[in-house]
């Protein structure tokens, strides 16, 4: 088990040889990357910030939660902070298992409760110039205030 | 007693600052801390209940504060 925030490039093939065990089965590697549009605005580049000792406590706990949830002590996470460009990795997870459906479930919840409980932010860099923090949560809150009360 | 106020990405850019040396009563809550960041020059960008961390834990708005504490004012998180 291991997690880190990080500034440098993230390598999802050491990550991979990290969580090689002859006792799995199955590995699972998910890299999320910086893509080019958002919301139909094209995105040139991306910056992210945190609140770096919380974020690597929370980070911890996930991956603790995930290994005693899933079977496996073979978790490892790595989140890029900073500037980065198209098609970057921000997040690398690699997760094995003697079997698939719990590696795939393992980086599943490892990835949604670190975009749900990690405080790391990022702004987008528009084509247009602007930049602005994406907020997750602004969509449900526009449908909400748009409902009839 | 004095806590110290950290604040993030949209917040901070809001006020303009990152961190804030909050004064306050003895038996003040969070609600209190957030009411008087409210009261700085764009302090109105907070939202009515905002997620807080104390001393890197999360915490809800109703618990009482301690002389030295951290409070984080988080703005809804987007890793990954």
């Amino acid at each position: 088990m291991r997690s880190a925030i990080v500034t440098h490039p993230l390598d999802p093939a050491a990550l991979t040889a990290e969580v090689a065990n002859v006792a799995n089965g199955a590995t699972v590697v998910f890299v999320g990357t910086v893509r080019d549009m958002n919301d139909g605005r094209a995105v040139t580049g991306m910056e992210y910030t945190a609140y770096l000792p919380m974020a690597e406590r929370e980070l911890r706990r996930i991956v603790e939660e995930a290994a005693a949830r899933f079977g496996t002590n073979d978790v490892v996470v790595e989140h890029r902070i900073g500037e980065l460009g198209l098609g970057e990795a921000s997040v690398v997870i690699a997760v094995a298992h003697p079997h698939r459906a719990n590696a795939y479930d393992a980086s599943r919840y490892v990835i949604e409760a670190l975009k749900a409980r990690v405080p790391i932010w990022k702004r987008e860099w528009y084509a247009d110039g602007e930049r602005a923090w994406v907020d997750p949560t602004r969509a449900a809150r526009e449908a909400l205030a748009e409902e009839p009360s | 007693m004095t806590v110290t106020a950290l604040l993030f990405a949209s917040y901070a850019d809001a006020l303009g600052r990152s961190s804030v040396s909050l004064t306050l009563p003895p038996g003040a809550t969070v609600s209190d801390a957030l009411d008087r960041l409210r009261e700085l020059p764009g302090g109105s960008a907070l939202p009515p209940s905002p997620l807080v961390a104390i001393n890197l834990a999360f915490a809800r708005t109703n618990v009482e504060l301690s002389p030295g504490d951290e409070l984080a004012v988080i703005p809804p998180v987007a890793g990954g």
